[in-house]
């Protein structure tokens, strides 16, 4: 039954990195480059959800919108101001802009809500649910958030293989110059990958935090570059891939954290990326890039 | 010709085309008249492919003007460009290898509506009778010929009025490659002009009306395909007799 337990907790954890790892994915996918940022865009979606709920005394689920929106308008921002420019720059230099935009972010957060931890409130209180007579408990908490992993993974596979922009999507990531010469304005392309991806971190920063519920500037890093693990881990570029990468490695981390070193957890983790990556070089589900005819 | 009396479809001034430092268009100027097919030859690394992507809108040129259609189109995006009716074949194919044959050509049509799209499929799946039995196959798994036609289905599903072809008999084999030209002079039949850039020059210059040819950035000639095609110097270089 712990065992169980554990492999919820887990599980849900996993999916928060899923849906934090779609976002690395897509953007990596469609404009190929690593948004170092992204992380951060979770911290600052927490803090909107955190500010409507304690301060502006909103409904949960208005200030889950809010935190959406303005993350939204956060991603399109920062792809326009930061990532356009460089389009055409050497990855490096748009590696170091992303890594600079995550510092930027993490001090203005600094600077508006300060250092001290924010004790975030419980989003929606949904009461656990018993199983096999009570010996294990699921928090509303831990099944909301597997359920909203599931529902954005059905959503995002439908867009990306049904609706125009989610074809155009496809296109633009497979060539950007084929794509162009259909007629698909690329930048607004990957402008509304931004957008998803940010919308998606707003979503993951409230879940996050509803789970683990302080607060700080710094909240959005672990998070951000274990998500991005779980992109790597499963392929980076694949839409199932971060949903299969982000899952295994929560559930490696806490069954790790019960099993063998709370402390060594992290490392557990990393350490499985290192040999999944010897043995796979693309991830899980990562194509072999092919070379062009 | 009394071509030459009318304003040209596709018109090219003084074109000026940098990558870096390196200087790849130096400066040329040509002209397509609507219905015509112009040829564009020339050696490997002359900038045939260079001028055709910066008409499409993929390359910004350094100075120089491109007019489509009466337009002033220079410096234009491709995707603003392409509804204009001017359709690039691109070098290489690109077909979008992880998507259907089908999807591939409703990507061709993508600045237009999905009833125009399903009458363009309709037409695509006539002229194209292979690509209709593969319309569910994934078109990274076509062979290099079956990529080629659907390259160019798709680059007709914006129903061009101009449609600009890179060197489409690219690595075909001589039956494909003679498959390859009847298309274009049954595109041309049906009221599409077409400016081609080839390597076979031989084949080009027997299709084509008139003729540039090329020579690293710069027009070194020009003239109707029946002088070229008899033209001392042009045999030496690329029909190799
Ligand atoms: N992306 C690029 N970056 C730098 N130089 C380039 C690039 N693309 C082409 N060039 C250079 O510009 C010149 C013209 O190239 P282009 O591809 O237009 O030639 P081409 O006539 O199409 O040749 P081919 O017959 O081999 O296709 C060449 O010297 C080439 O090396
Ligand atoms: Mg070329």
């Amino acid at each position: 039954m712990v065992f169980l337990s554990n492999l919820v907790n887990g599980i849900s954890l996993g999916s928060i990195y899923a849906i934090i790892a779609l976002g690395y994915t897509m953007v990596y996918g469609i404009a190929k480059m690593l948004n170092f940022a992204h992380g951060d865009v979770i911290m600052v979606g927490a803090y909107i959800a955190f500010c409507a709920l304690q301060y502006w005394n909103l409904h949960p689920l208005v200030a889950l919108l809010l935190a959406m929106v303005f993350c939204t308008l956060l991603g399109i921002t920062i792809e326009g101001l930061a990532y356009r420019p460089l389009r055409r720059a050497t990855s490096l230099a748009v590696l170091i802009t992303a890594i600079g935009m995550s510092y930027l972010l993490q001090n203005l957060a600094l600077l508006i809500w300060g250092a001290t931890p924010k004790n975030f409130p419980g989003l929606f209180s949904l009461g656990a649910v018993s199983l096999f007579s009570g010996q294990l408990k699921i928090s509303g908490n831990t099944l909301l958030t597997i359920a909203a992993n599931i529902v954005i993974m059905i959503a995002l596979t439908t867009f990306t293989a049904k609706t125009k922009l989610g074809k155009a999507m496809r296109c633009v990531s497979e060539n950007r110059g084929a794509a162009e010469l259909m007629g698909i304005n690329v930048n607004r392309t990957i402008s509304a990958t931004f957008a998803i991806g940010s919308a998606l971190a707003a979503i993951a920063g409230v879940l996050l935090c509803s789970a683990y519920p302080t607060l700080q500037p710094t909240t959005g890093s672990m998070p951000g570059i274990k998500a991005f693990t779980a992109a790597v881990f499963g392929g980076i570029g694949s839409i199932p891939g971060a949903m299969i990468g982000g899952i295994l490695l929560g559930v490696i981390e806490i069954l790790g954290k019960a099993y063998i070193s709370t402390e060594l957890g992290d490392a557990i983790v990393f350490a499985v990326l290192i040999v999944v990556l010897l043995v796979r070089p693309t991830g899980l589900l990562g194509k072999a890039v092919r070379e062009k005819v | 010709m009394s071509e030459n009396q009318q304003q040209p479809m596709l018109k090219v001034e003084d074109l000026h085309v940098y990558y870096g430092a390196i200087h790849a268009i130096k400066g040329i100027s040509l002209e397509v008249y609507e219905n015509e097919i112009v040829t564009l030859i020339g050696a490997n690394g002359a900038g045939k492919s260079t001028t055709l992507n910066t008409i499409a809108g993929l390359i910004k040129p350094r100075t120089g003007s491109i007019t489509f259609g009466g337009k002033d189109i220079t410096g234009m995006q491709a995707s603003r460009i392409v509804p204009m009716g001017l359709s690039l074949c691109p070098e290489g194919r690109l077909v979008f290898q992880q998507m259907s044959v089908r999807e591939n050509l409703e990507m061709g049509g993508y600045t237009r509506t999905s009833q125009e799209v399903a009458e363009s499929l309709d037409e695509m799946f006539q002229r194209f009778p292979r690509l209709k039995e593969r319309s569910g196959q994934i078109a990274g798994t076509l062979s290099g010929g079956e990529q080629q036609m659907l390259a160019m289905a798709r680059a007709l599903m914006c129903r061009p009025k101009l449609m600009m072809l890179d060197e489409p008999s690219m690595g075909l084999a001589p039956i494909l490659v003679d498959q390859i030209f009847q298309i274009i002079s049954e595109l041309h039949a049906s009221g599409v002009t077409v400016l081609l850039v080839e390597q076979n020059a031989q084949m080009a210059l027997s299709v084509a009306h008139r003729a540039y040819v090329l020579e690293t950035g710069l027009i070194s000639m020009t003239g109707s395909a029946e002088n070229l095609l008899h033209n001392d110097a042009v045999q030496k270089a690329y029909l190799g007799s």
